[in-house]
């Protein structure tokens, strides 16, 4: 099968000598083999996709003057809790207006219909004297979370267009008040 | 009865185009991919839908583990070779010689106290793939020495966070904690992530 054929140049002619008419036909299979192999190779040890870049950027804690760190509208604020198992804890306002808290999940028809939801909510709940009325999301991850729950919950604040959130420290009064809802 | 006479074909096919299309696609795969940089460990990003792609150049690479170890890169050699000088120089009296700047040179990631720098340079190829990580708290430790020195080094160096989806989120936070202070002023950052295939789960 894979020998170079070599034949041709027709029947025997005695008398004159004439030169052997080679076939251009060459055997390719070890050049197929090497071709593949090559191919293979280039497969397994290289990568294709470059990876994609969240940006992220943190709050400058000296930018902001102290006393105006805590003024955020509490009408406005809207707290996103990541706690274990992929639970997410959501409730308006402060601490002190004792909230009811709402446990999901992520996914389309979990968090981003939470978010929306409270998103519109939380936008029509006219405060005067702001100039934005859309709702300032505080991301607190709680110990037990995973990096994959902050990346996804900052992915849903894209998905959902909610421009004003920040990743921030869980309190203990945070905690304490999901453990005294049973929460957590 | 006559015997019936199988007609014997060539088995010979001509391969012309099938070696086109090897290396056809040989081409494809050099130009259109780079090599799988070498990573201690293997890290598995989380998705998002986030599209817009690194640049390959002028990256501060933070990676952390699943198991929560951290591992500190840059893209340049030359700088890789730079930074062993400036953190591990005159730290624990340890005087870097040009042999471990070239060993230093080769490596993308370093995950490896300082204390124990001198050991490990003096491991063979094999064993080096071994690290423990950058020991991290909460003040900072030894990955604030090497962002600060790398930032000197290479001043439009972006900042690259690439973590495990399941890493646990307190080692995250102390990453974010030694970029986003008052000494460090680095609160812009970018966490490396996959395309999301699909958000569904």
């Amino acid at each position: 099968m894979s020998e170079i054929d070599t034949s041709g140049g027709g029947g025997k002619h005695k008398g004159k000598k004439r030169g052997k008419k080679l076939s251009t036909r060459i055997d390719m299979t070890p050049m197929v083999d090497l071709a593949f192999l090559l191919v293979t190779f280039f497969m397994l040890a290289t990568t294709l996709s470059k990876p994609s870049a969240m940006p992220v950027t943190m709050p400058d804690p000296t930018d902001i003057p102290k006393d105006q760190q805590n003024k955020a509208a509490a009408s406005k604020a809207l707290t996103l809790i990541l706690g274990k198992d992929n639970k997410i804890f959501v409730y308006r306002y402060f601490l002190d207006k004792k909230p009811e808290v709402e446990e999901t999940t992520f996914g389309e028809k979990n968090i981003r219909k939470l978010l929306l939801d409270k998103k519109a909510e939380i936008t029509a709940d006219f405060v005067p004297n702001v100039k934005d009325q859309s709702p300032i999301v505080l991301i607190k991850p709680t110990r037990d979370s995973k990096y994959k729950n902050m990346v996804d919950i900052l992915d849903e604040m894209k998905v959902t267009n909610l421009k004003r959130f920040v990743v921030v420290d869980i309190t203990k009064a945070d905690l304490d008040y999901l453990t005294q809802k049973g929460l957590y | 009865m006559p015997k019936v006479k199988i007609p014997r074909k060539s088995t010979l096919i001509d391969m012309t185009a099938m070696v086109d299309m090897g290396f056809l696609l040989v081409t494809f795969f050099m130009l259109a991919t780079k090599f799988k940089p070498e990573d201690p460990v293997e890290v598995d990003t989380p998705s998002s839908s986030y599209t817009e792609v690194n640049d390959d150049k002028d990256i501060i690479m933070i990676t952390v583990s699943k198991d929560g170890r951290v591992f500190f890169g840059m893209d340049n050699q030359g700088h890789m070779a730079e930074i062993l000088e400036r953190v591990v120089q005159g730290a624990h009296g340890y005087k870097v010689t040009a042999e471990d700047k070239k060993i230093f040179a080769k490596q993308s990631t370093i995950g490896v106290p300082i204390a124990n720098m001198q050991q490990w340079l003096a491991l063979p190829t094999e064993e080096q793939k071994n690290q423990p990580g950058i020991p991290t708290d909460s003040l900072g430790g030894e990955l604030y020495e090497w962002i600060f020195n790398a930032r000197r080094l290479n001043p439009k160096g972006r900042i690259l966070i690439k973590a495990d989806g399941e890493t646990n989120y307190p080692v995250i936070k102390n990453v974010i904690n030694v970029l986003a202070n008052e000494k460090m002023k680095a609160f812009k950052f970018n966490l490396v992530t996959d395309l999301e295939e699909s958000r569904m789960k």
